[in-house]
């Protein structure tokens, strides 16, 4: 391995790293769920594609293993799922928000009541 | 003929693609195993498919793929950036995307598309109103972002689609 | 440089995870908590990733491609779960 692709893989890796740091102070830091909610779907499933990125090409520039491919279908798996996730999450906090909503109201009507 | 071995052709290129690429070599008997994957995959879950729209445009759909993977990085420093920033300058907001297109799978690539570009998730589709309902991390402007949303996602995807 | 880099990673990586936990504890809702705990296992395939680079084996693909499906349909599941149960309510 030469010196430039130790570069480009150091970058990469270093990079991919950030991104999901990033997604993860997104989620601890962002004030409600629907904003918490794009540091993880996005900034995280870039730096993870970074990093299997930097993997592919590793493992295909050492002479003894050949071309490696695995990674690519991890990277194409998580960027599909990515967007699923954050669809059913969101599904889920606005039901919940809803009907929490709704039992408070009704509560208060039945108070009203007594 | 070939119409019913390979009902549908690309699904079969891709789960031979997609073997390939997890068994990572290629050797005459992996090839074999793969294309028979590839004939009976497709064949076995023939009833579960919805009926997608053909793919008109292949060209183009590569150019808007790598327009993608540009927009997603780049993009993603401006979240980035935001998410490290002060939190009172964002003005998170839902915004409504009335669609154009009217066929469920090409509202589905482009929920996905508009959920992987940074700033927006795609929440939820009315498919009896075909309304895009999308939260947006940042947005000053939300009739803006719509426009923006419909000029560079959903226009190309119809045009690839020819829906 | 590049076992710097790869040691830099695992520290960030590892920062992240210390985050993703305190969501995990914190709350307050039942869906962020969900969505910490799908962060904190696709960053653990972030760090079985690393750890395939600096040993320099092959032997780990299949554990984070198993953490990928699994992660998914787990988070698929509790969502379902949450989307439902409250039907039932």
């Amino acid at each position: 391995m030469n010196a430039a692709t130790e570069g480009l893989l150091a970058g990469l890796i270093i990079l991919g790293a950030l991104f999901v740091l990033l997604g993860s102070i997104g989620l601890a830091r962002l004030p409600d769920f629907l904003t918490r909610l794009h540091g993880p779907t996005k900034a995280t499933t870039l730096g993870v594609g970074a990093l299997l990125l930097a993997s592919a090409i590793f493992f295909s520039t050492r002479e003894s293993t050949g071309i490696s491919l695995h990674e690519l279908a991890i990277l194409l798996f998580l960027f599909i799922t990515a967007p699923v996730t954050a669809h059913l999450l969101a599904k889920a906090a606005l039901h919940r928000q809803s009907s929490t909503e709704q039992r408070t109201r009704m509560r208060r009507e039945t108070n009203k009541k007594s | 003929m070939i119409g019913r071995i390979l009902p549908r052709p690309l699904l079969s290129l891709t789960v031979l693609l997609l073997w390939v690429v997890i068994s990572s070599s290629v050797t005459p008997g992996l090839l074999l195993l793969g294309s028979v994957l590839a004939v009976a995959v497709p064949l076995l879950t023939r009833s579960f498919w919805p009926n997608p729209p053909r793919l008109v445009r292949p060209w183009q759909a590569l150019r808007f793929l790598g327009i993608f993977a540009a927009d997603i990085v780049t993009a993603n420093w401006r979240v980035a950036r935001q998410v490290i920033g002060p939190l009172q300058r964002l003005s998170p907001a839902f915004i409504e995307v009335p669609l154009d297109l009217r066929d469920p799978f090409v509202a589905t690539l482009l929920a996905s598309v508009v959920s992987l570009t940074p700033g927006t998730v795609a929440i939820d589709l009315d498919q009896q109103r075909w309304i895009l309902l999308v939260h947006a991390l940042d947005a000053p402007d939300p009739q803006a972002l719509a426009r923006a949303i419909k000029k560079r996602y959903e226009r190309p995807l119809r045009e690839i689609f020819a829906c | 440089m590049l076992t710097a880099a790869i040691e830099i990673a695992f520290v960030l990586i590892g920062a992240a995870q210390v985050l993703n936990l305190y969501r995990l504890v914190r709350g307050p809702d039942t869906t962020d908590r969900i969505l910490a705990l799908d962060t904190v296992g696709i960053n653990a395939i972030a760090l079985i990733v690393l750890f395939g680079i600096h040993t320099a084996t092959t032997a780990y693909f299949e554990v984070a491609l198993l953490l990928a499906l699994l992660g998914f349909v787990g988070t698929v599941a509790l969502c379902k779960f949450l989307l439902r149960g409250d039907l039932i309510e």
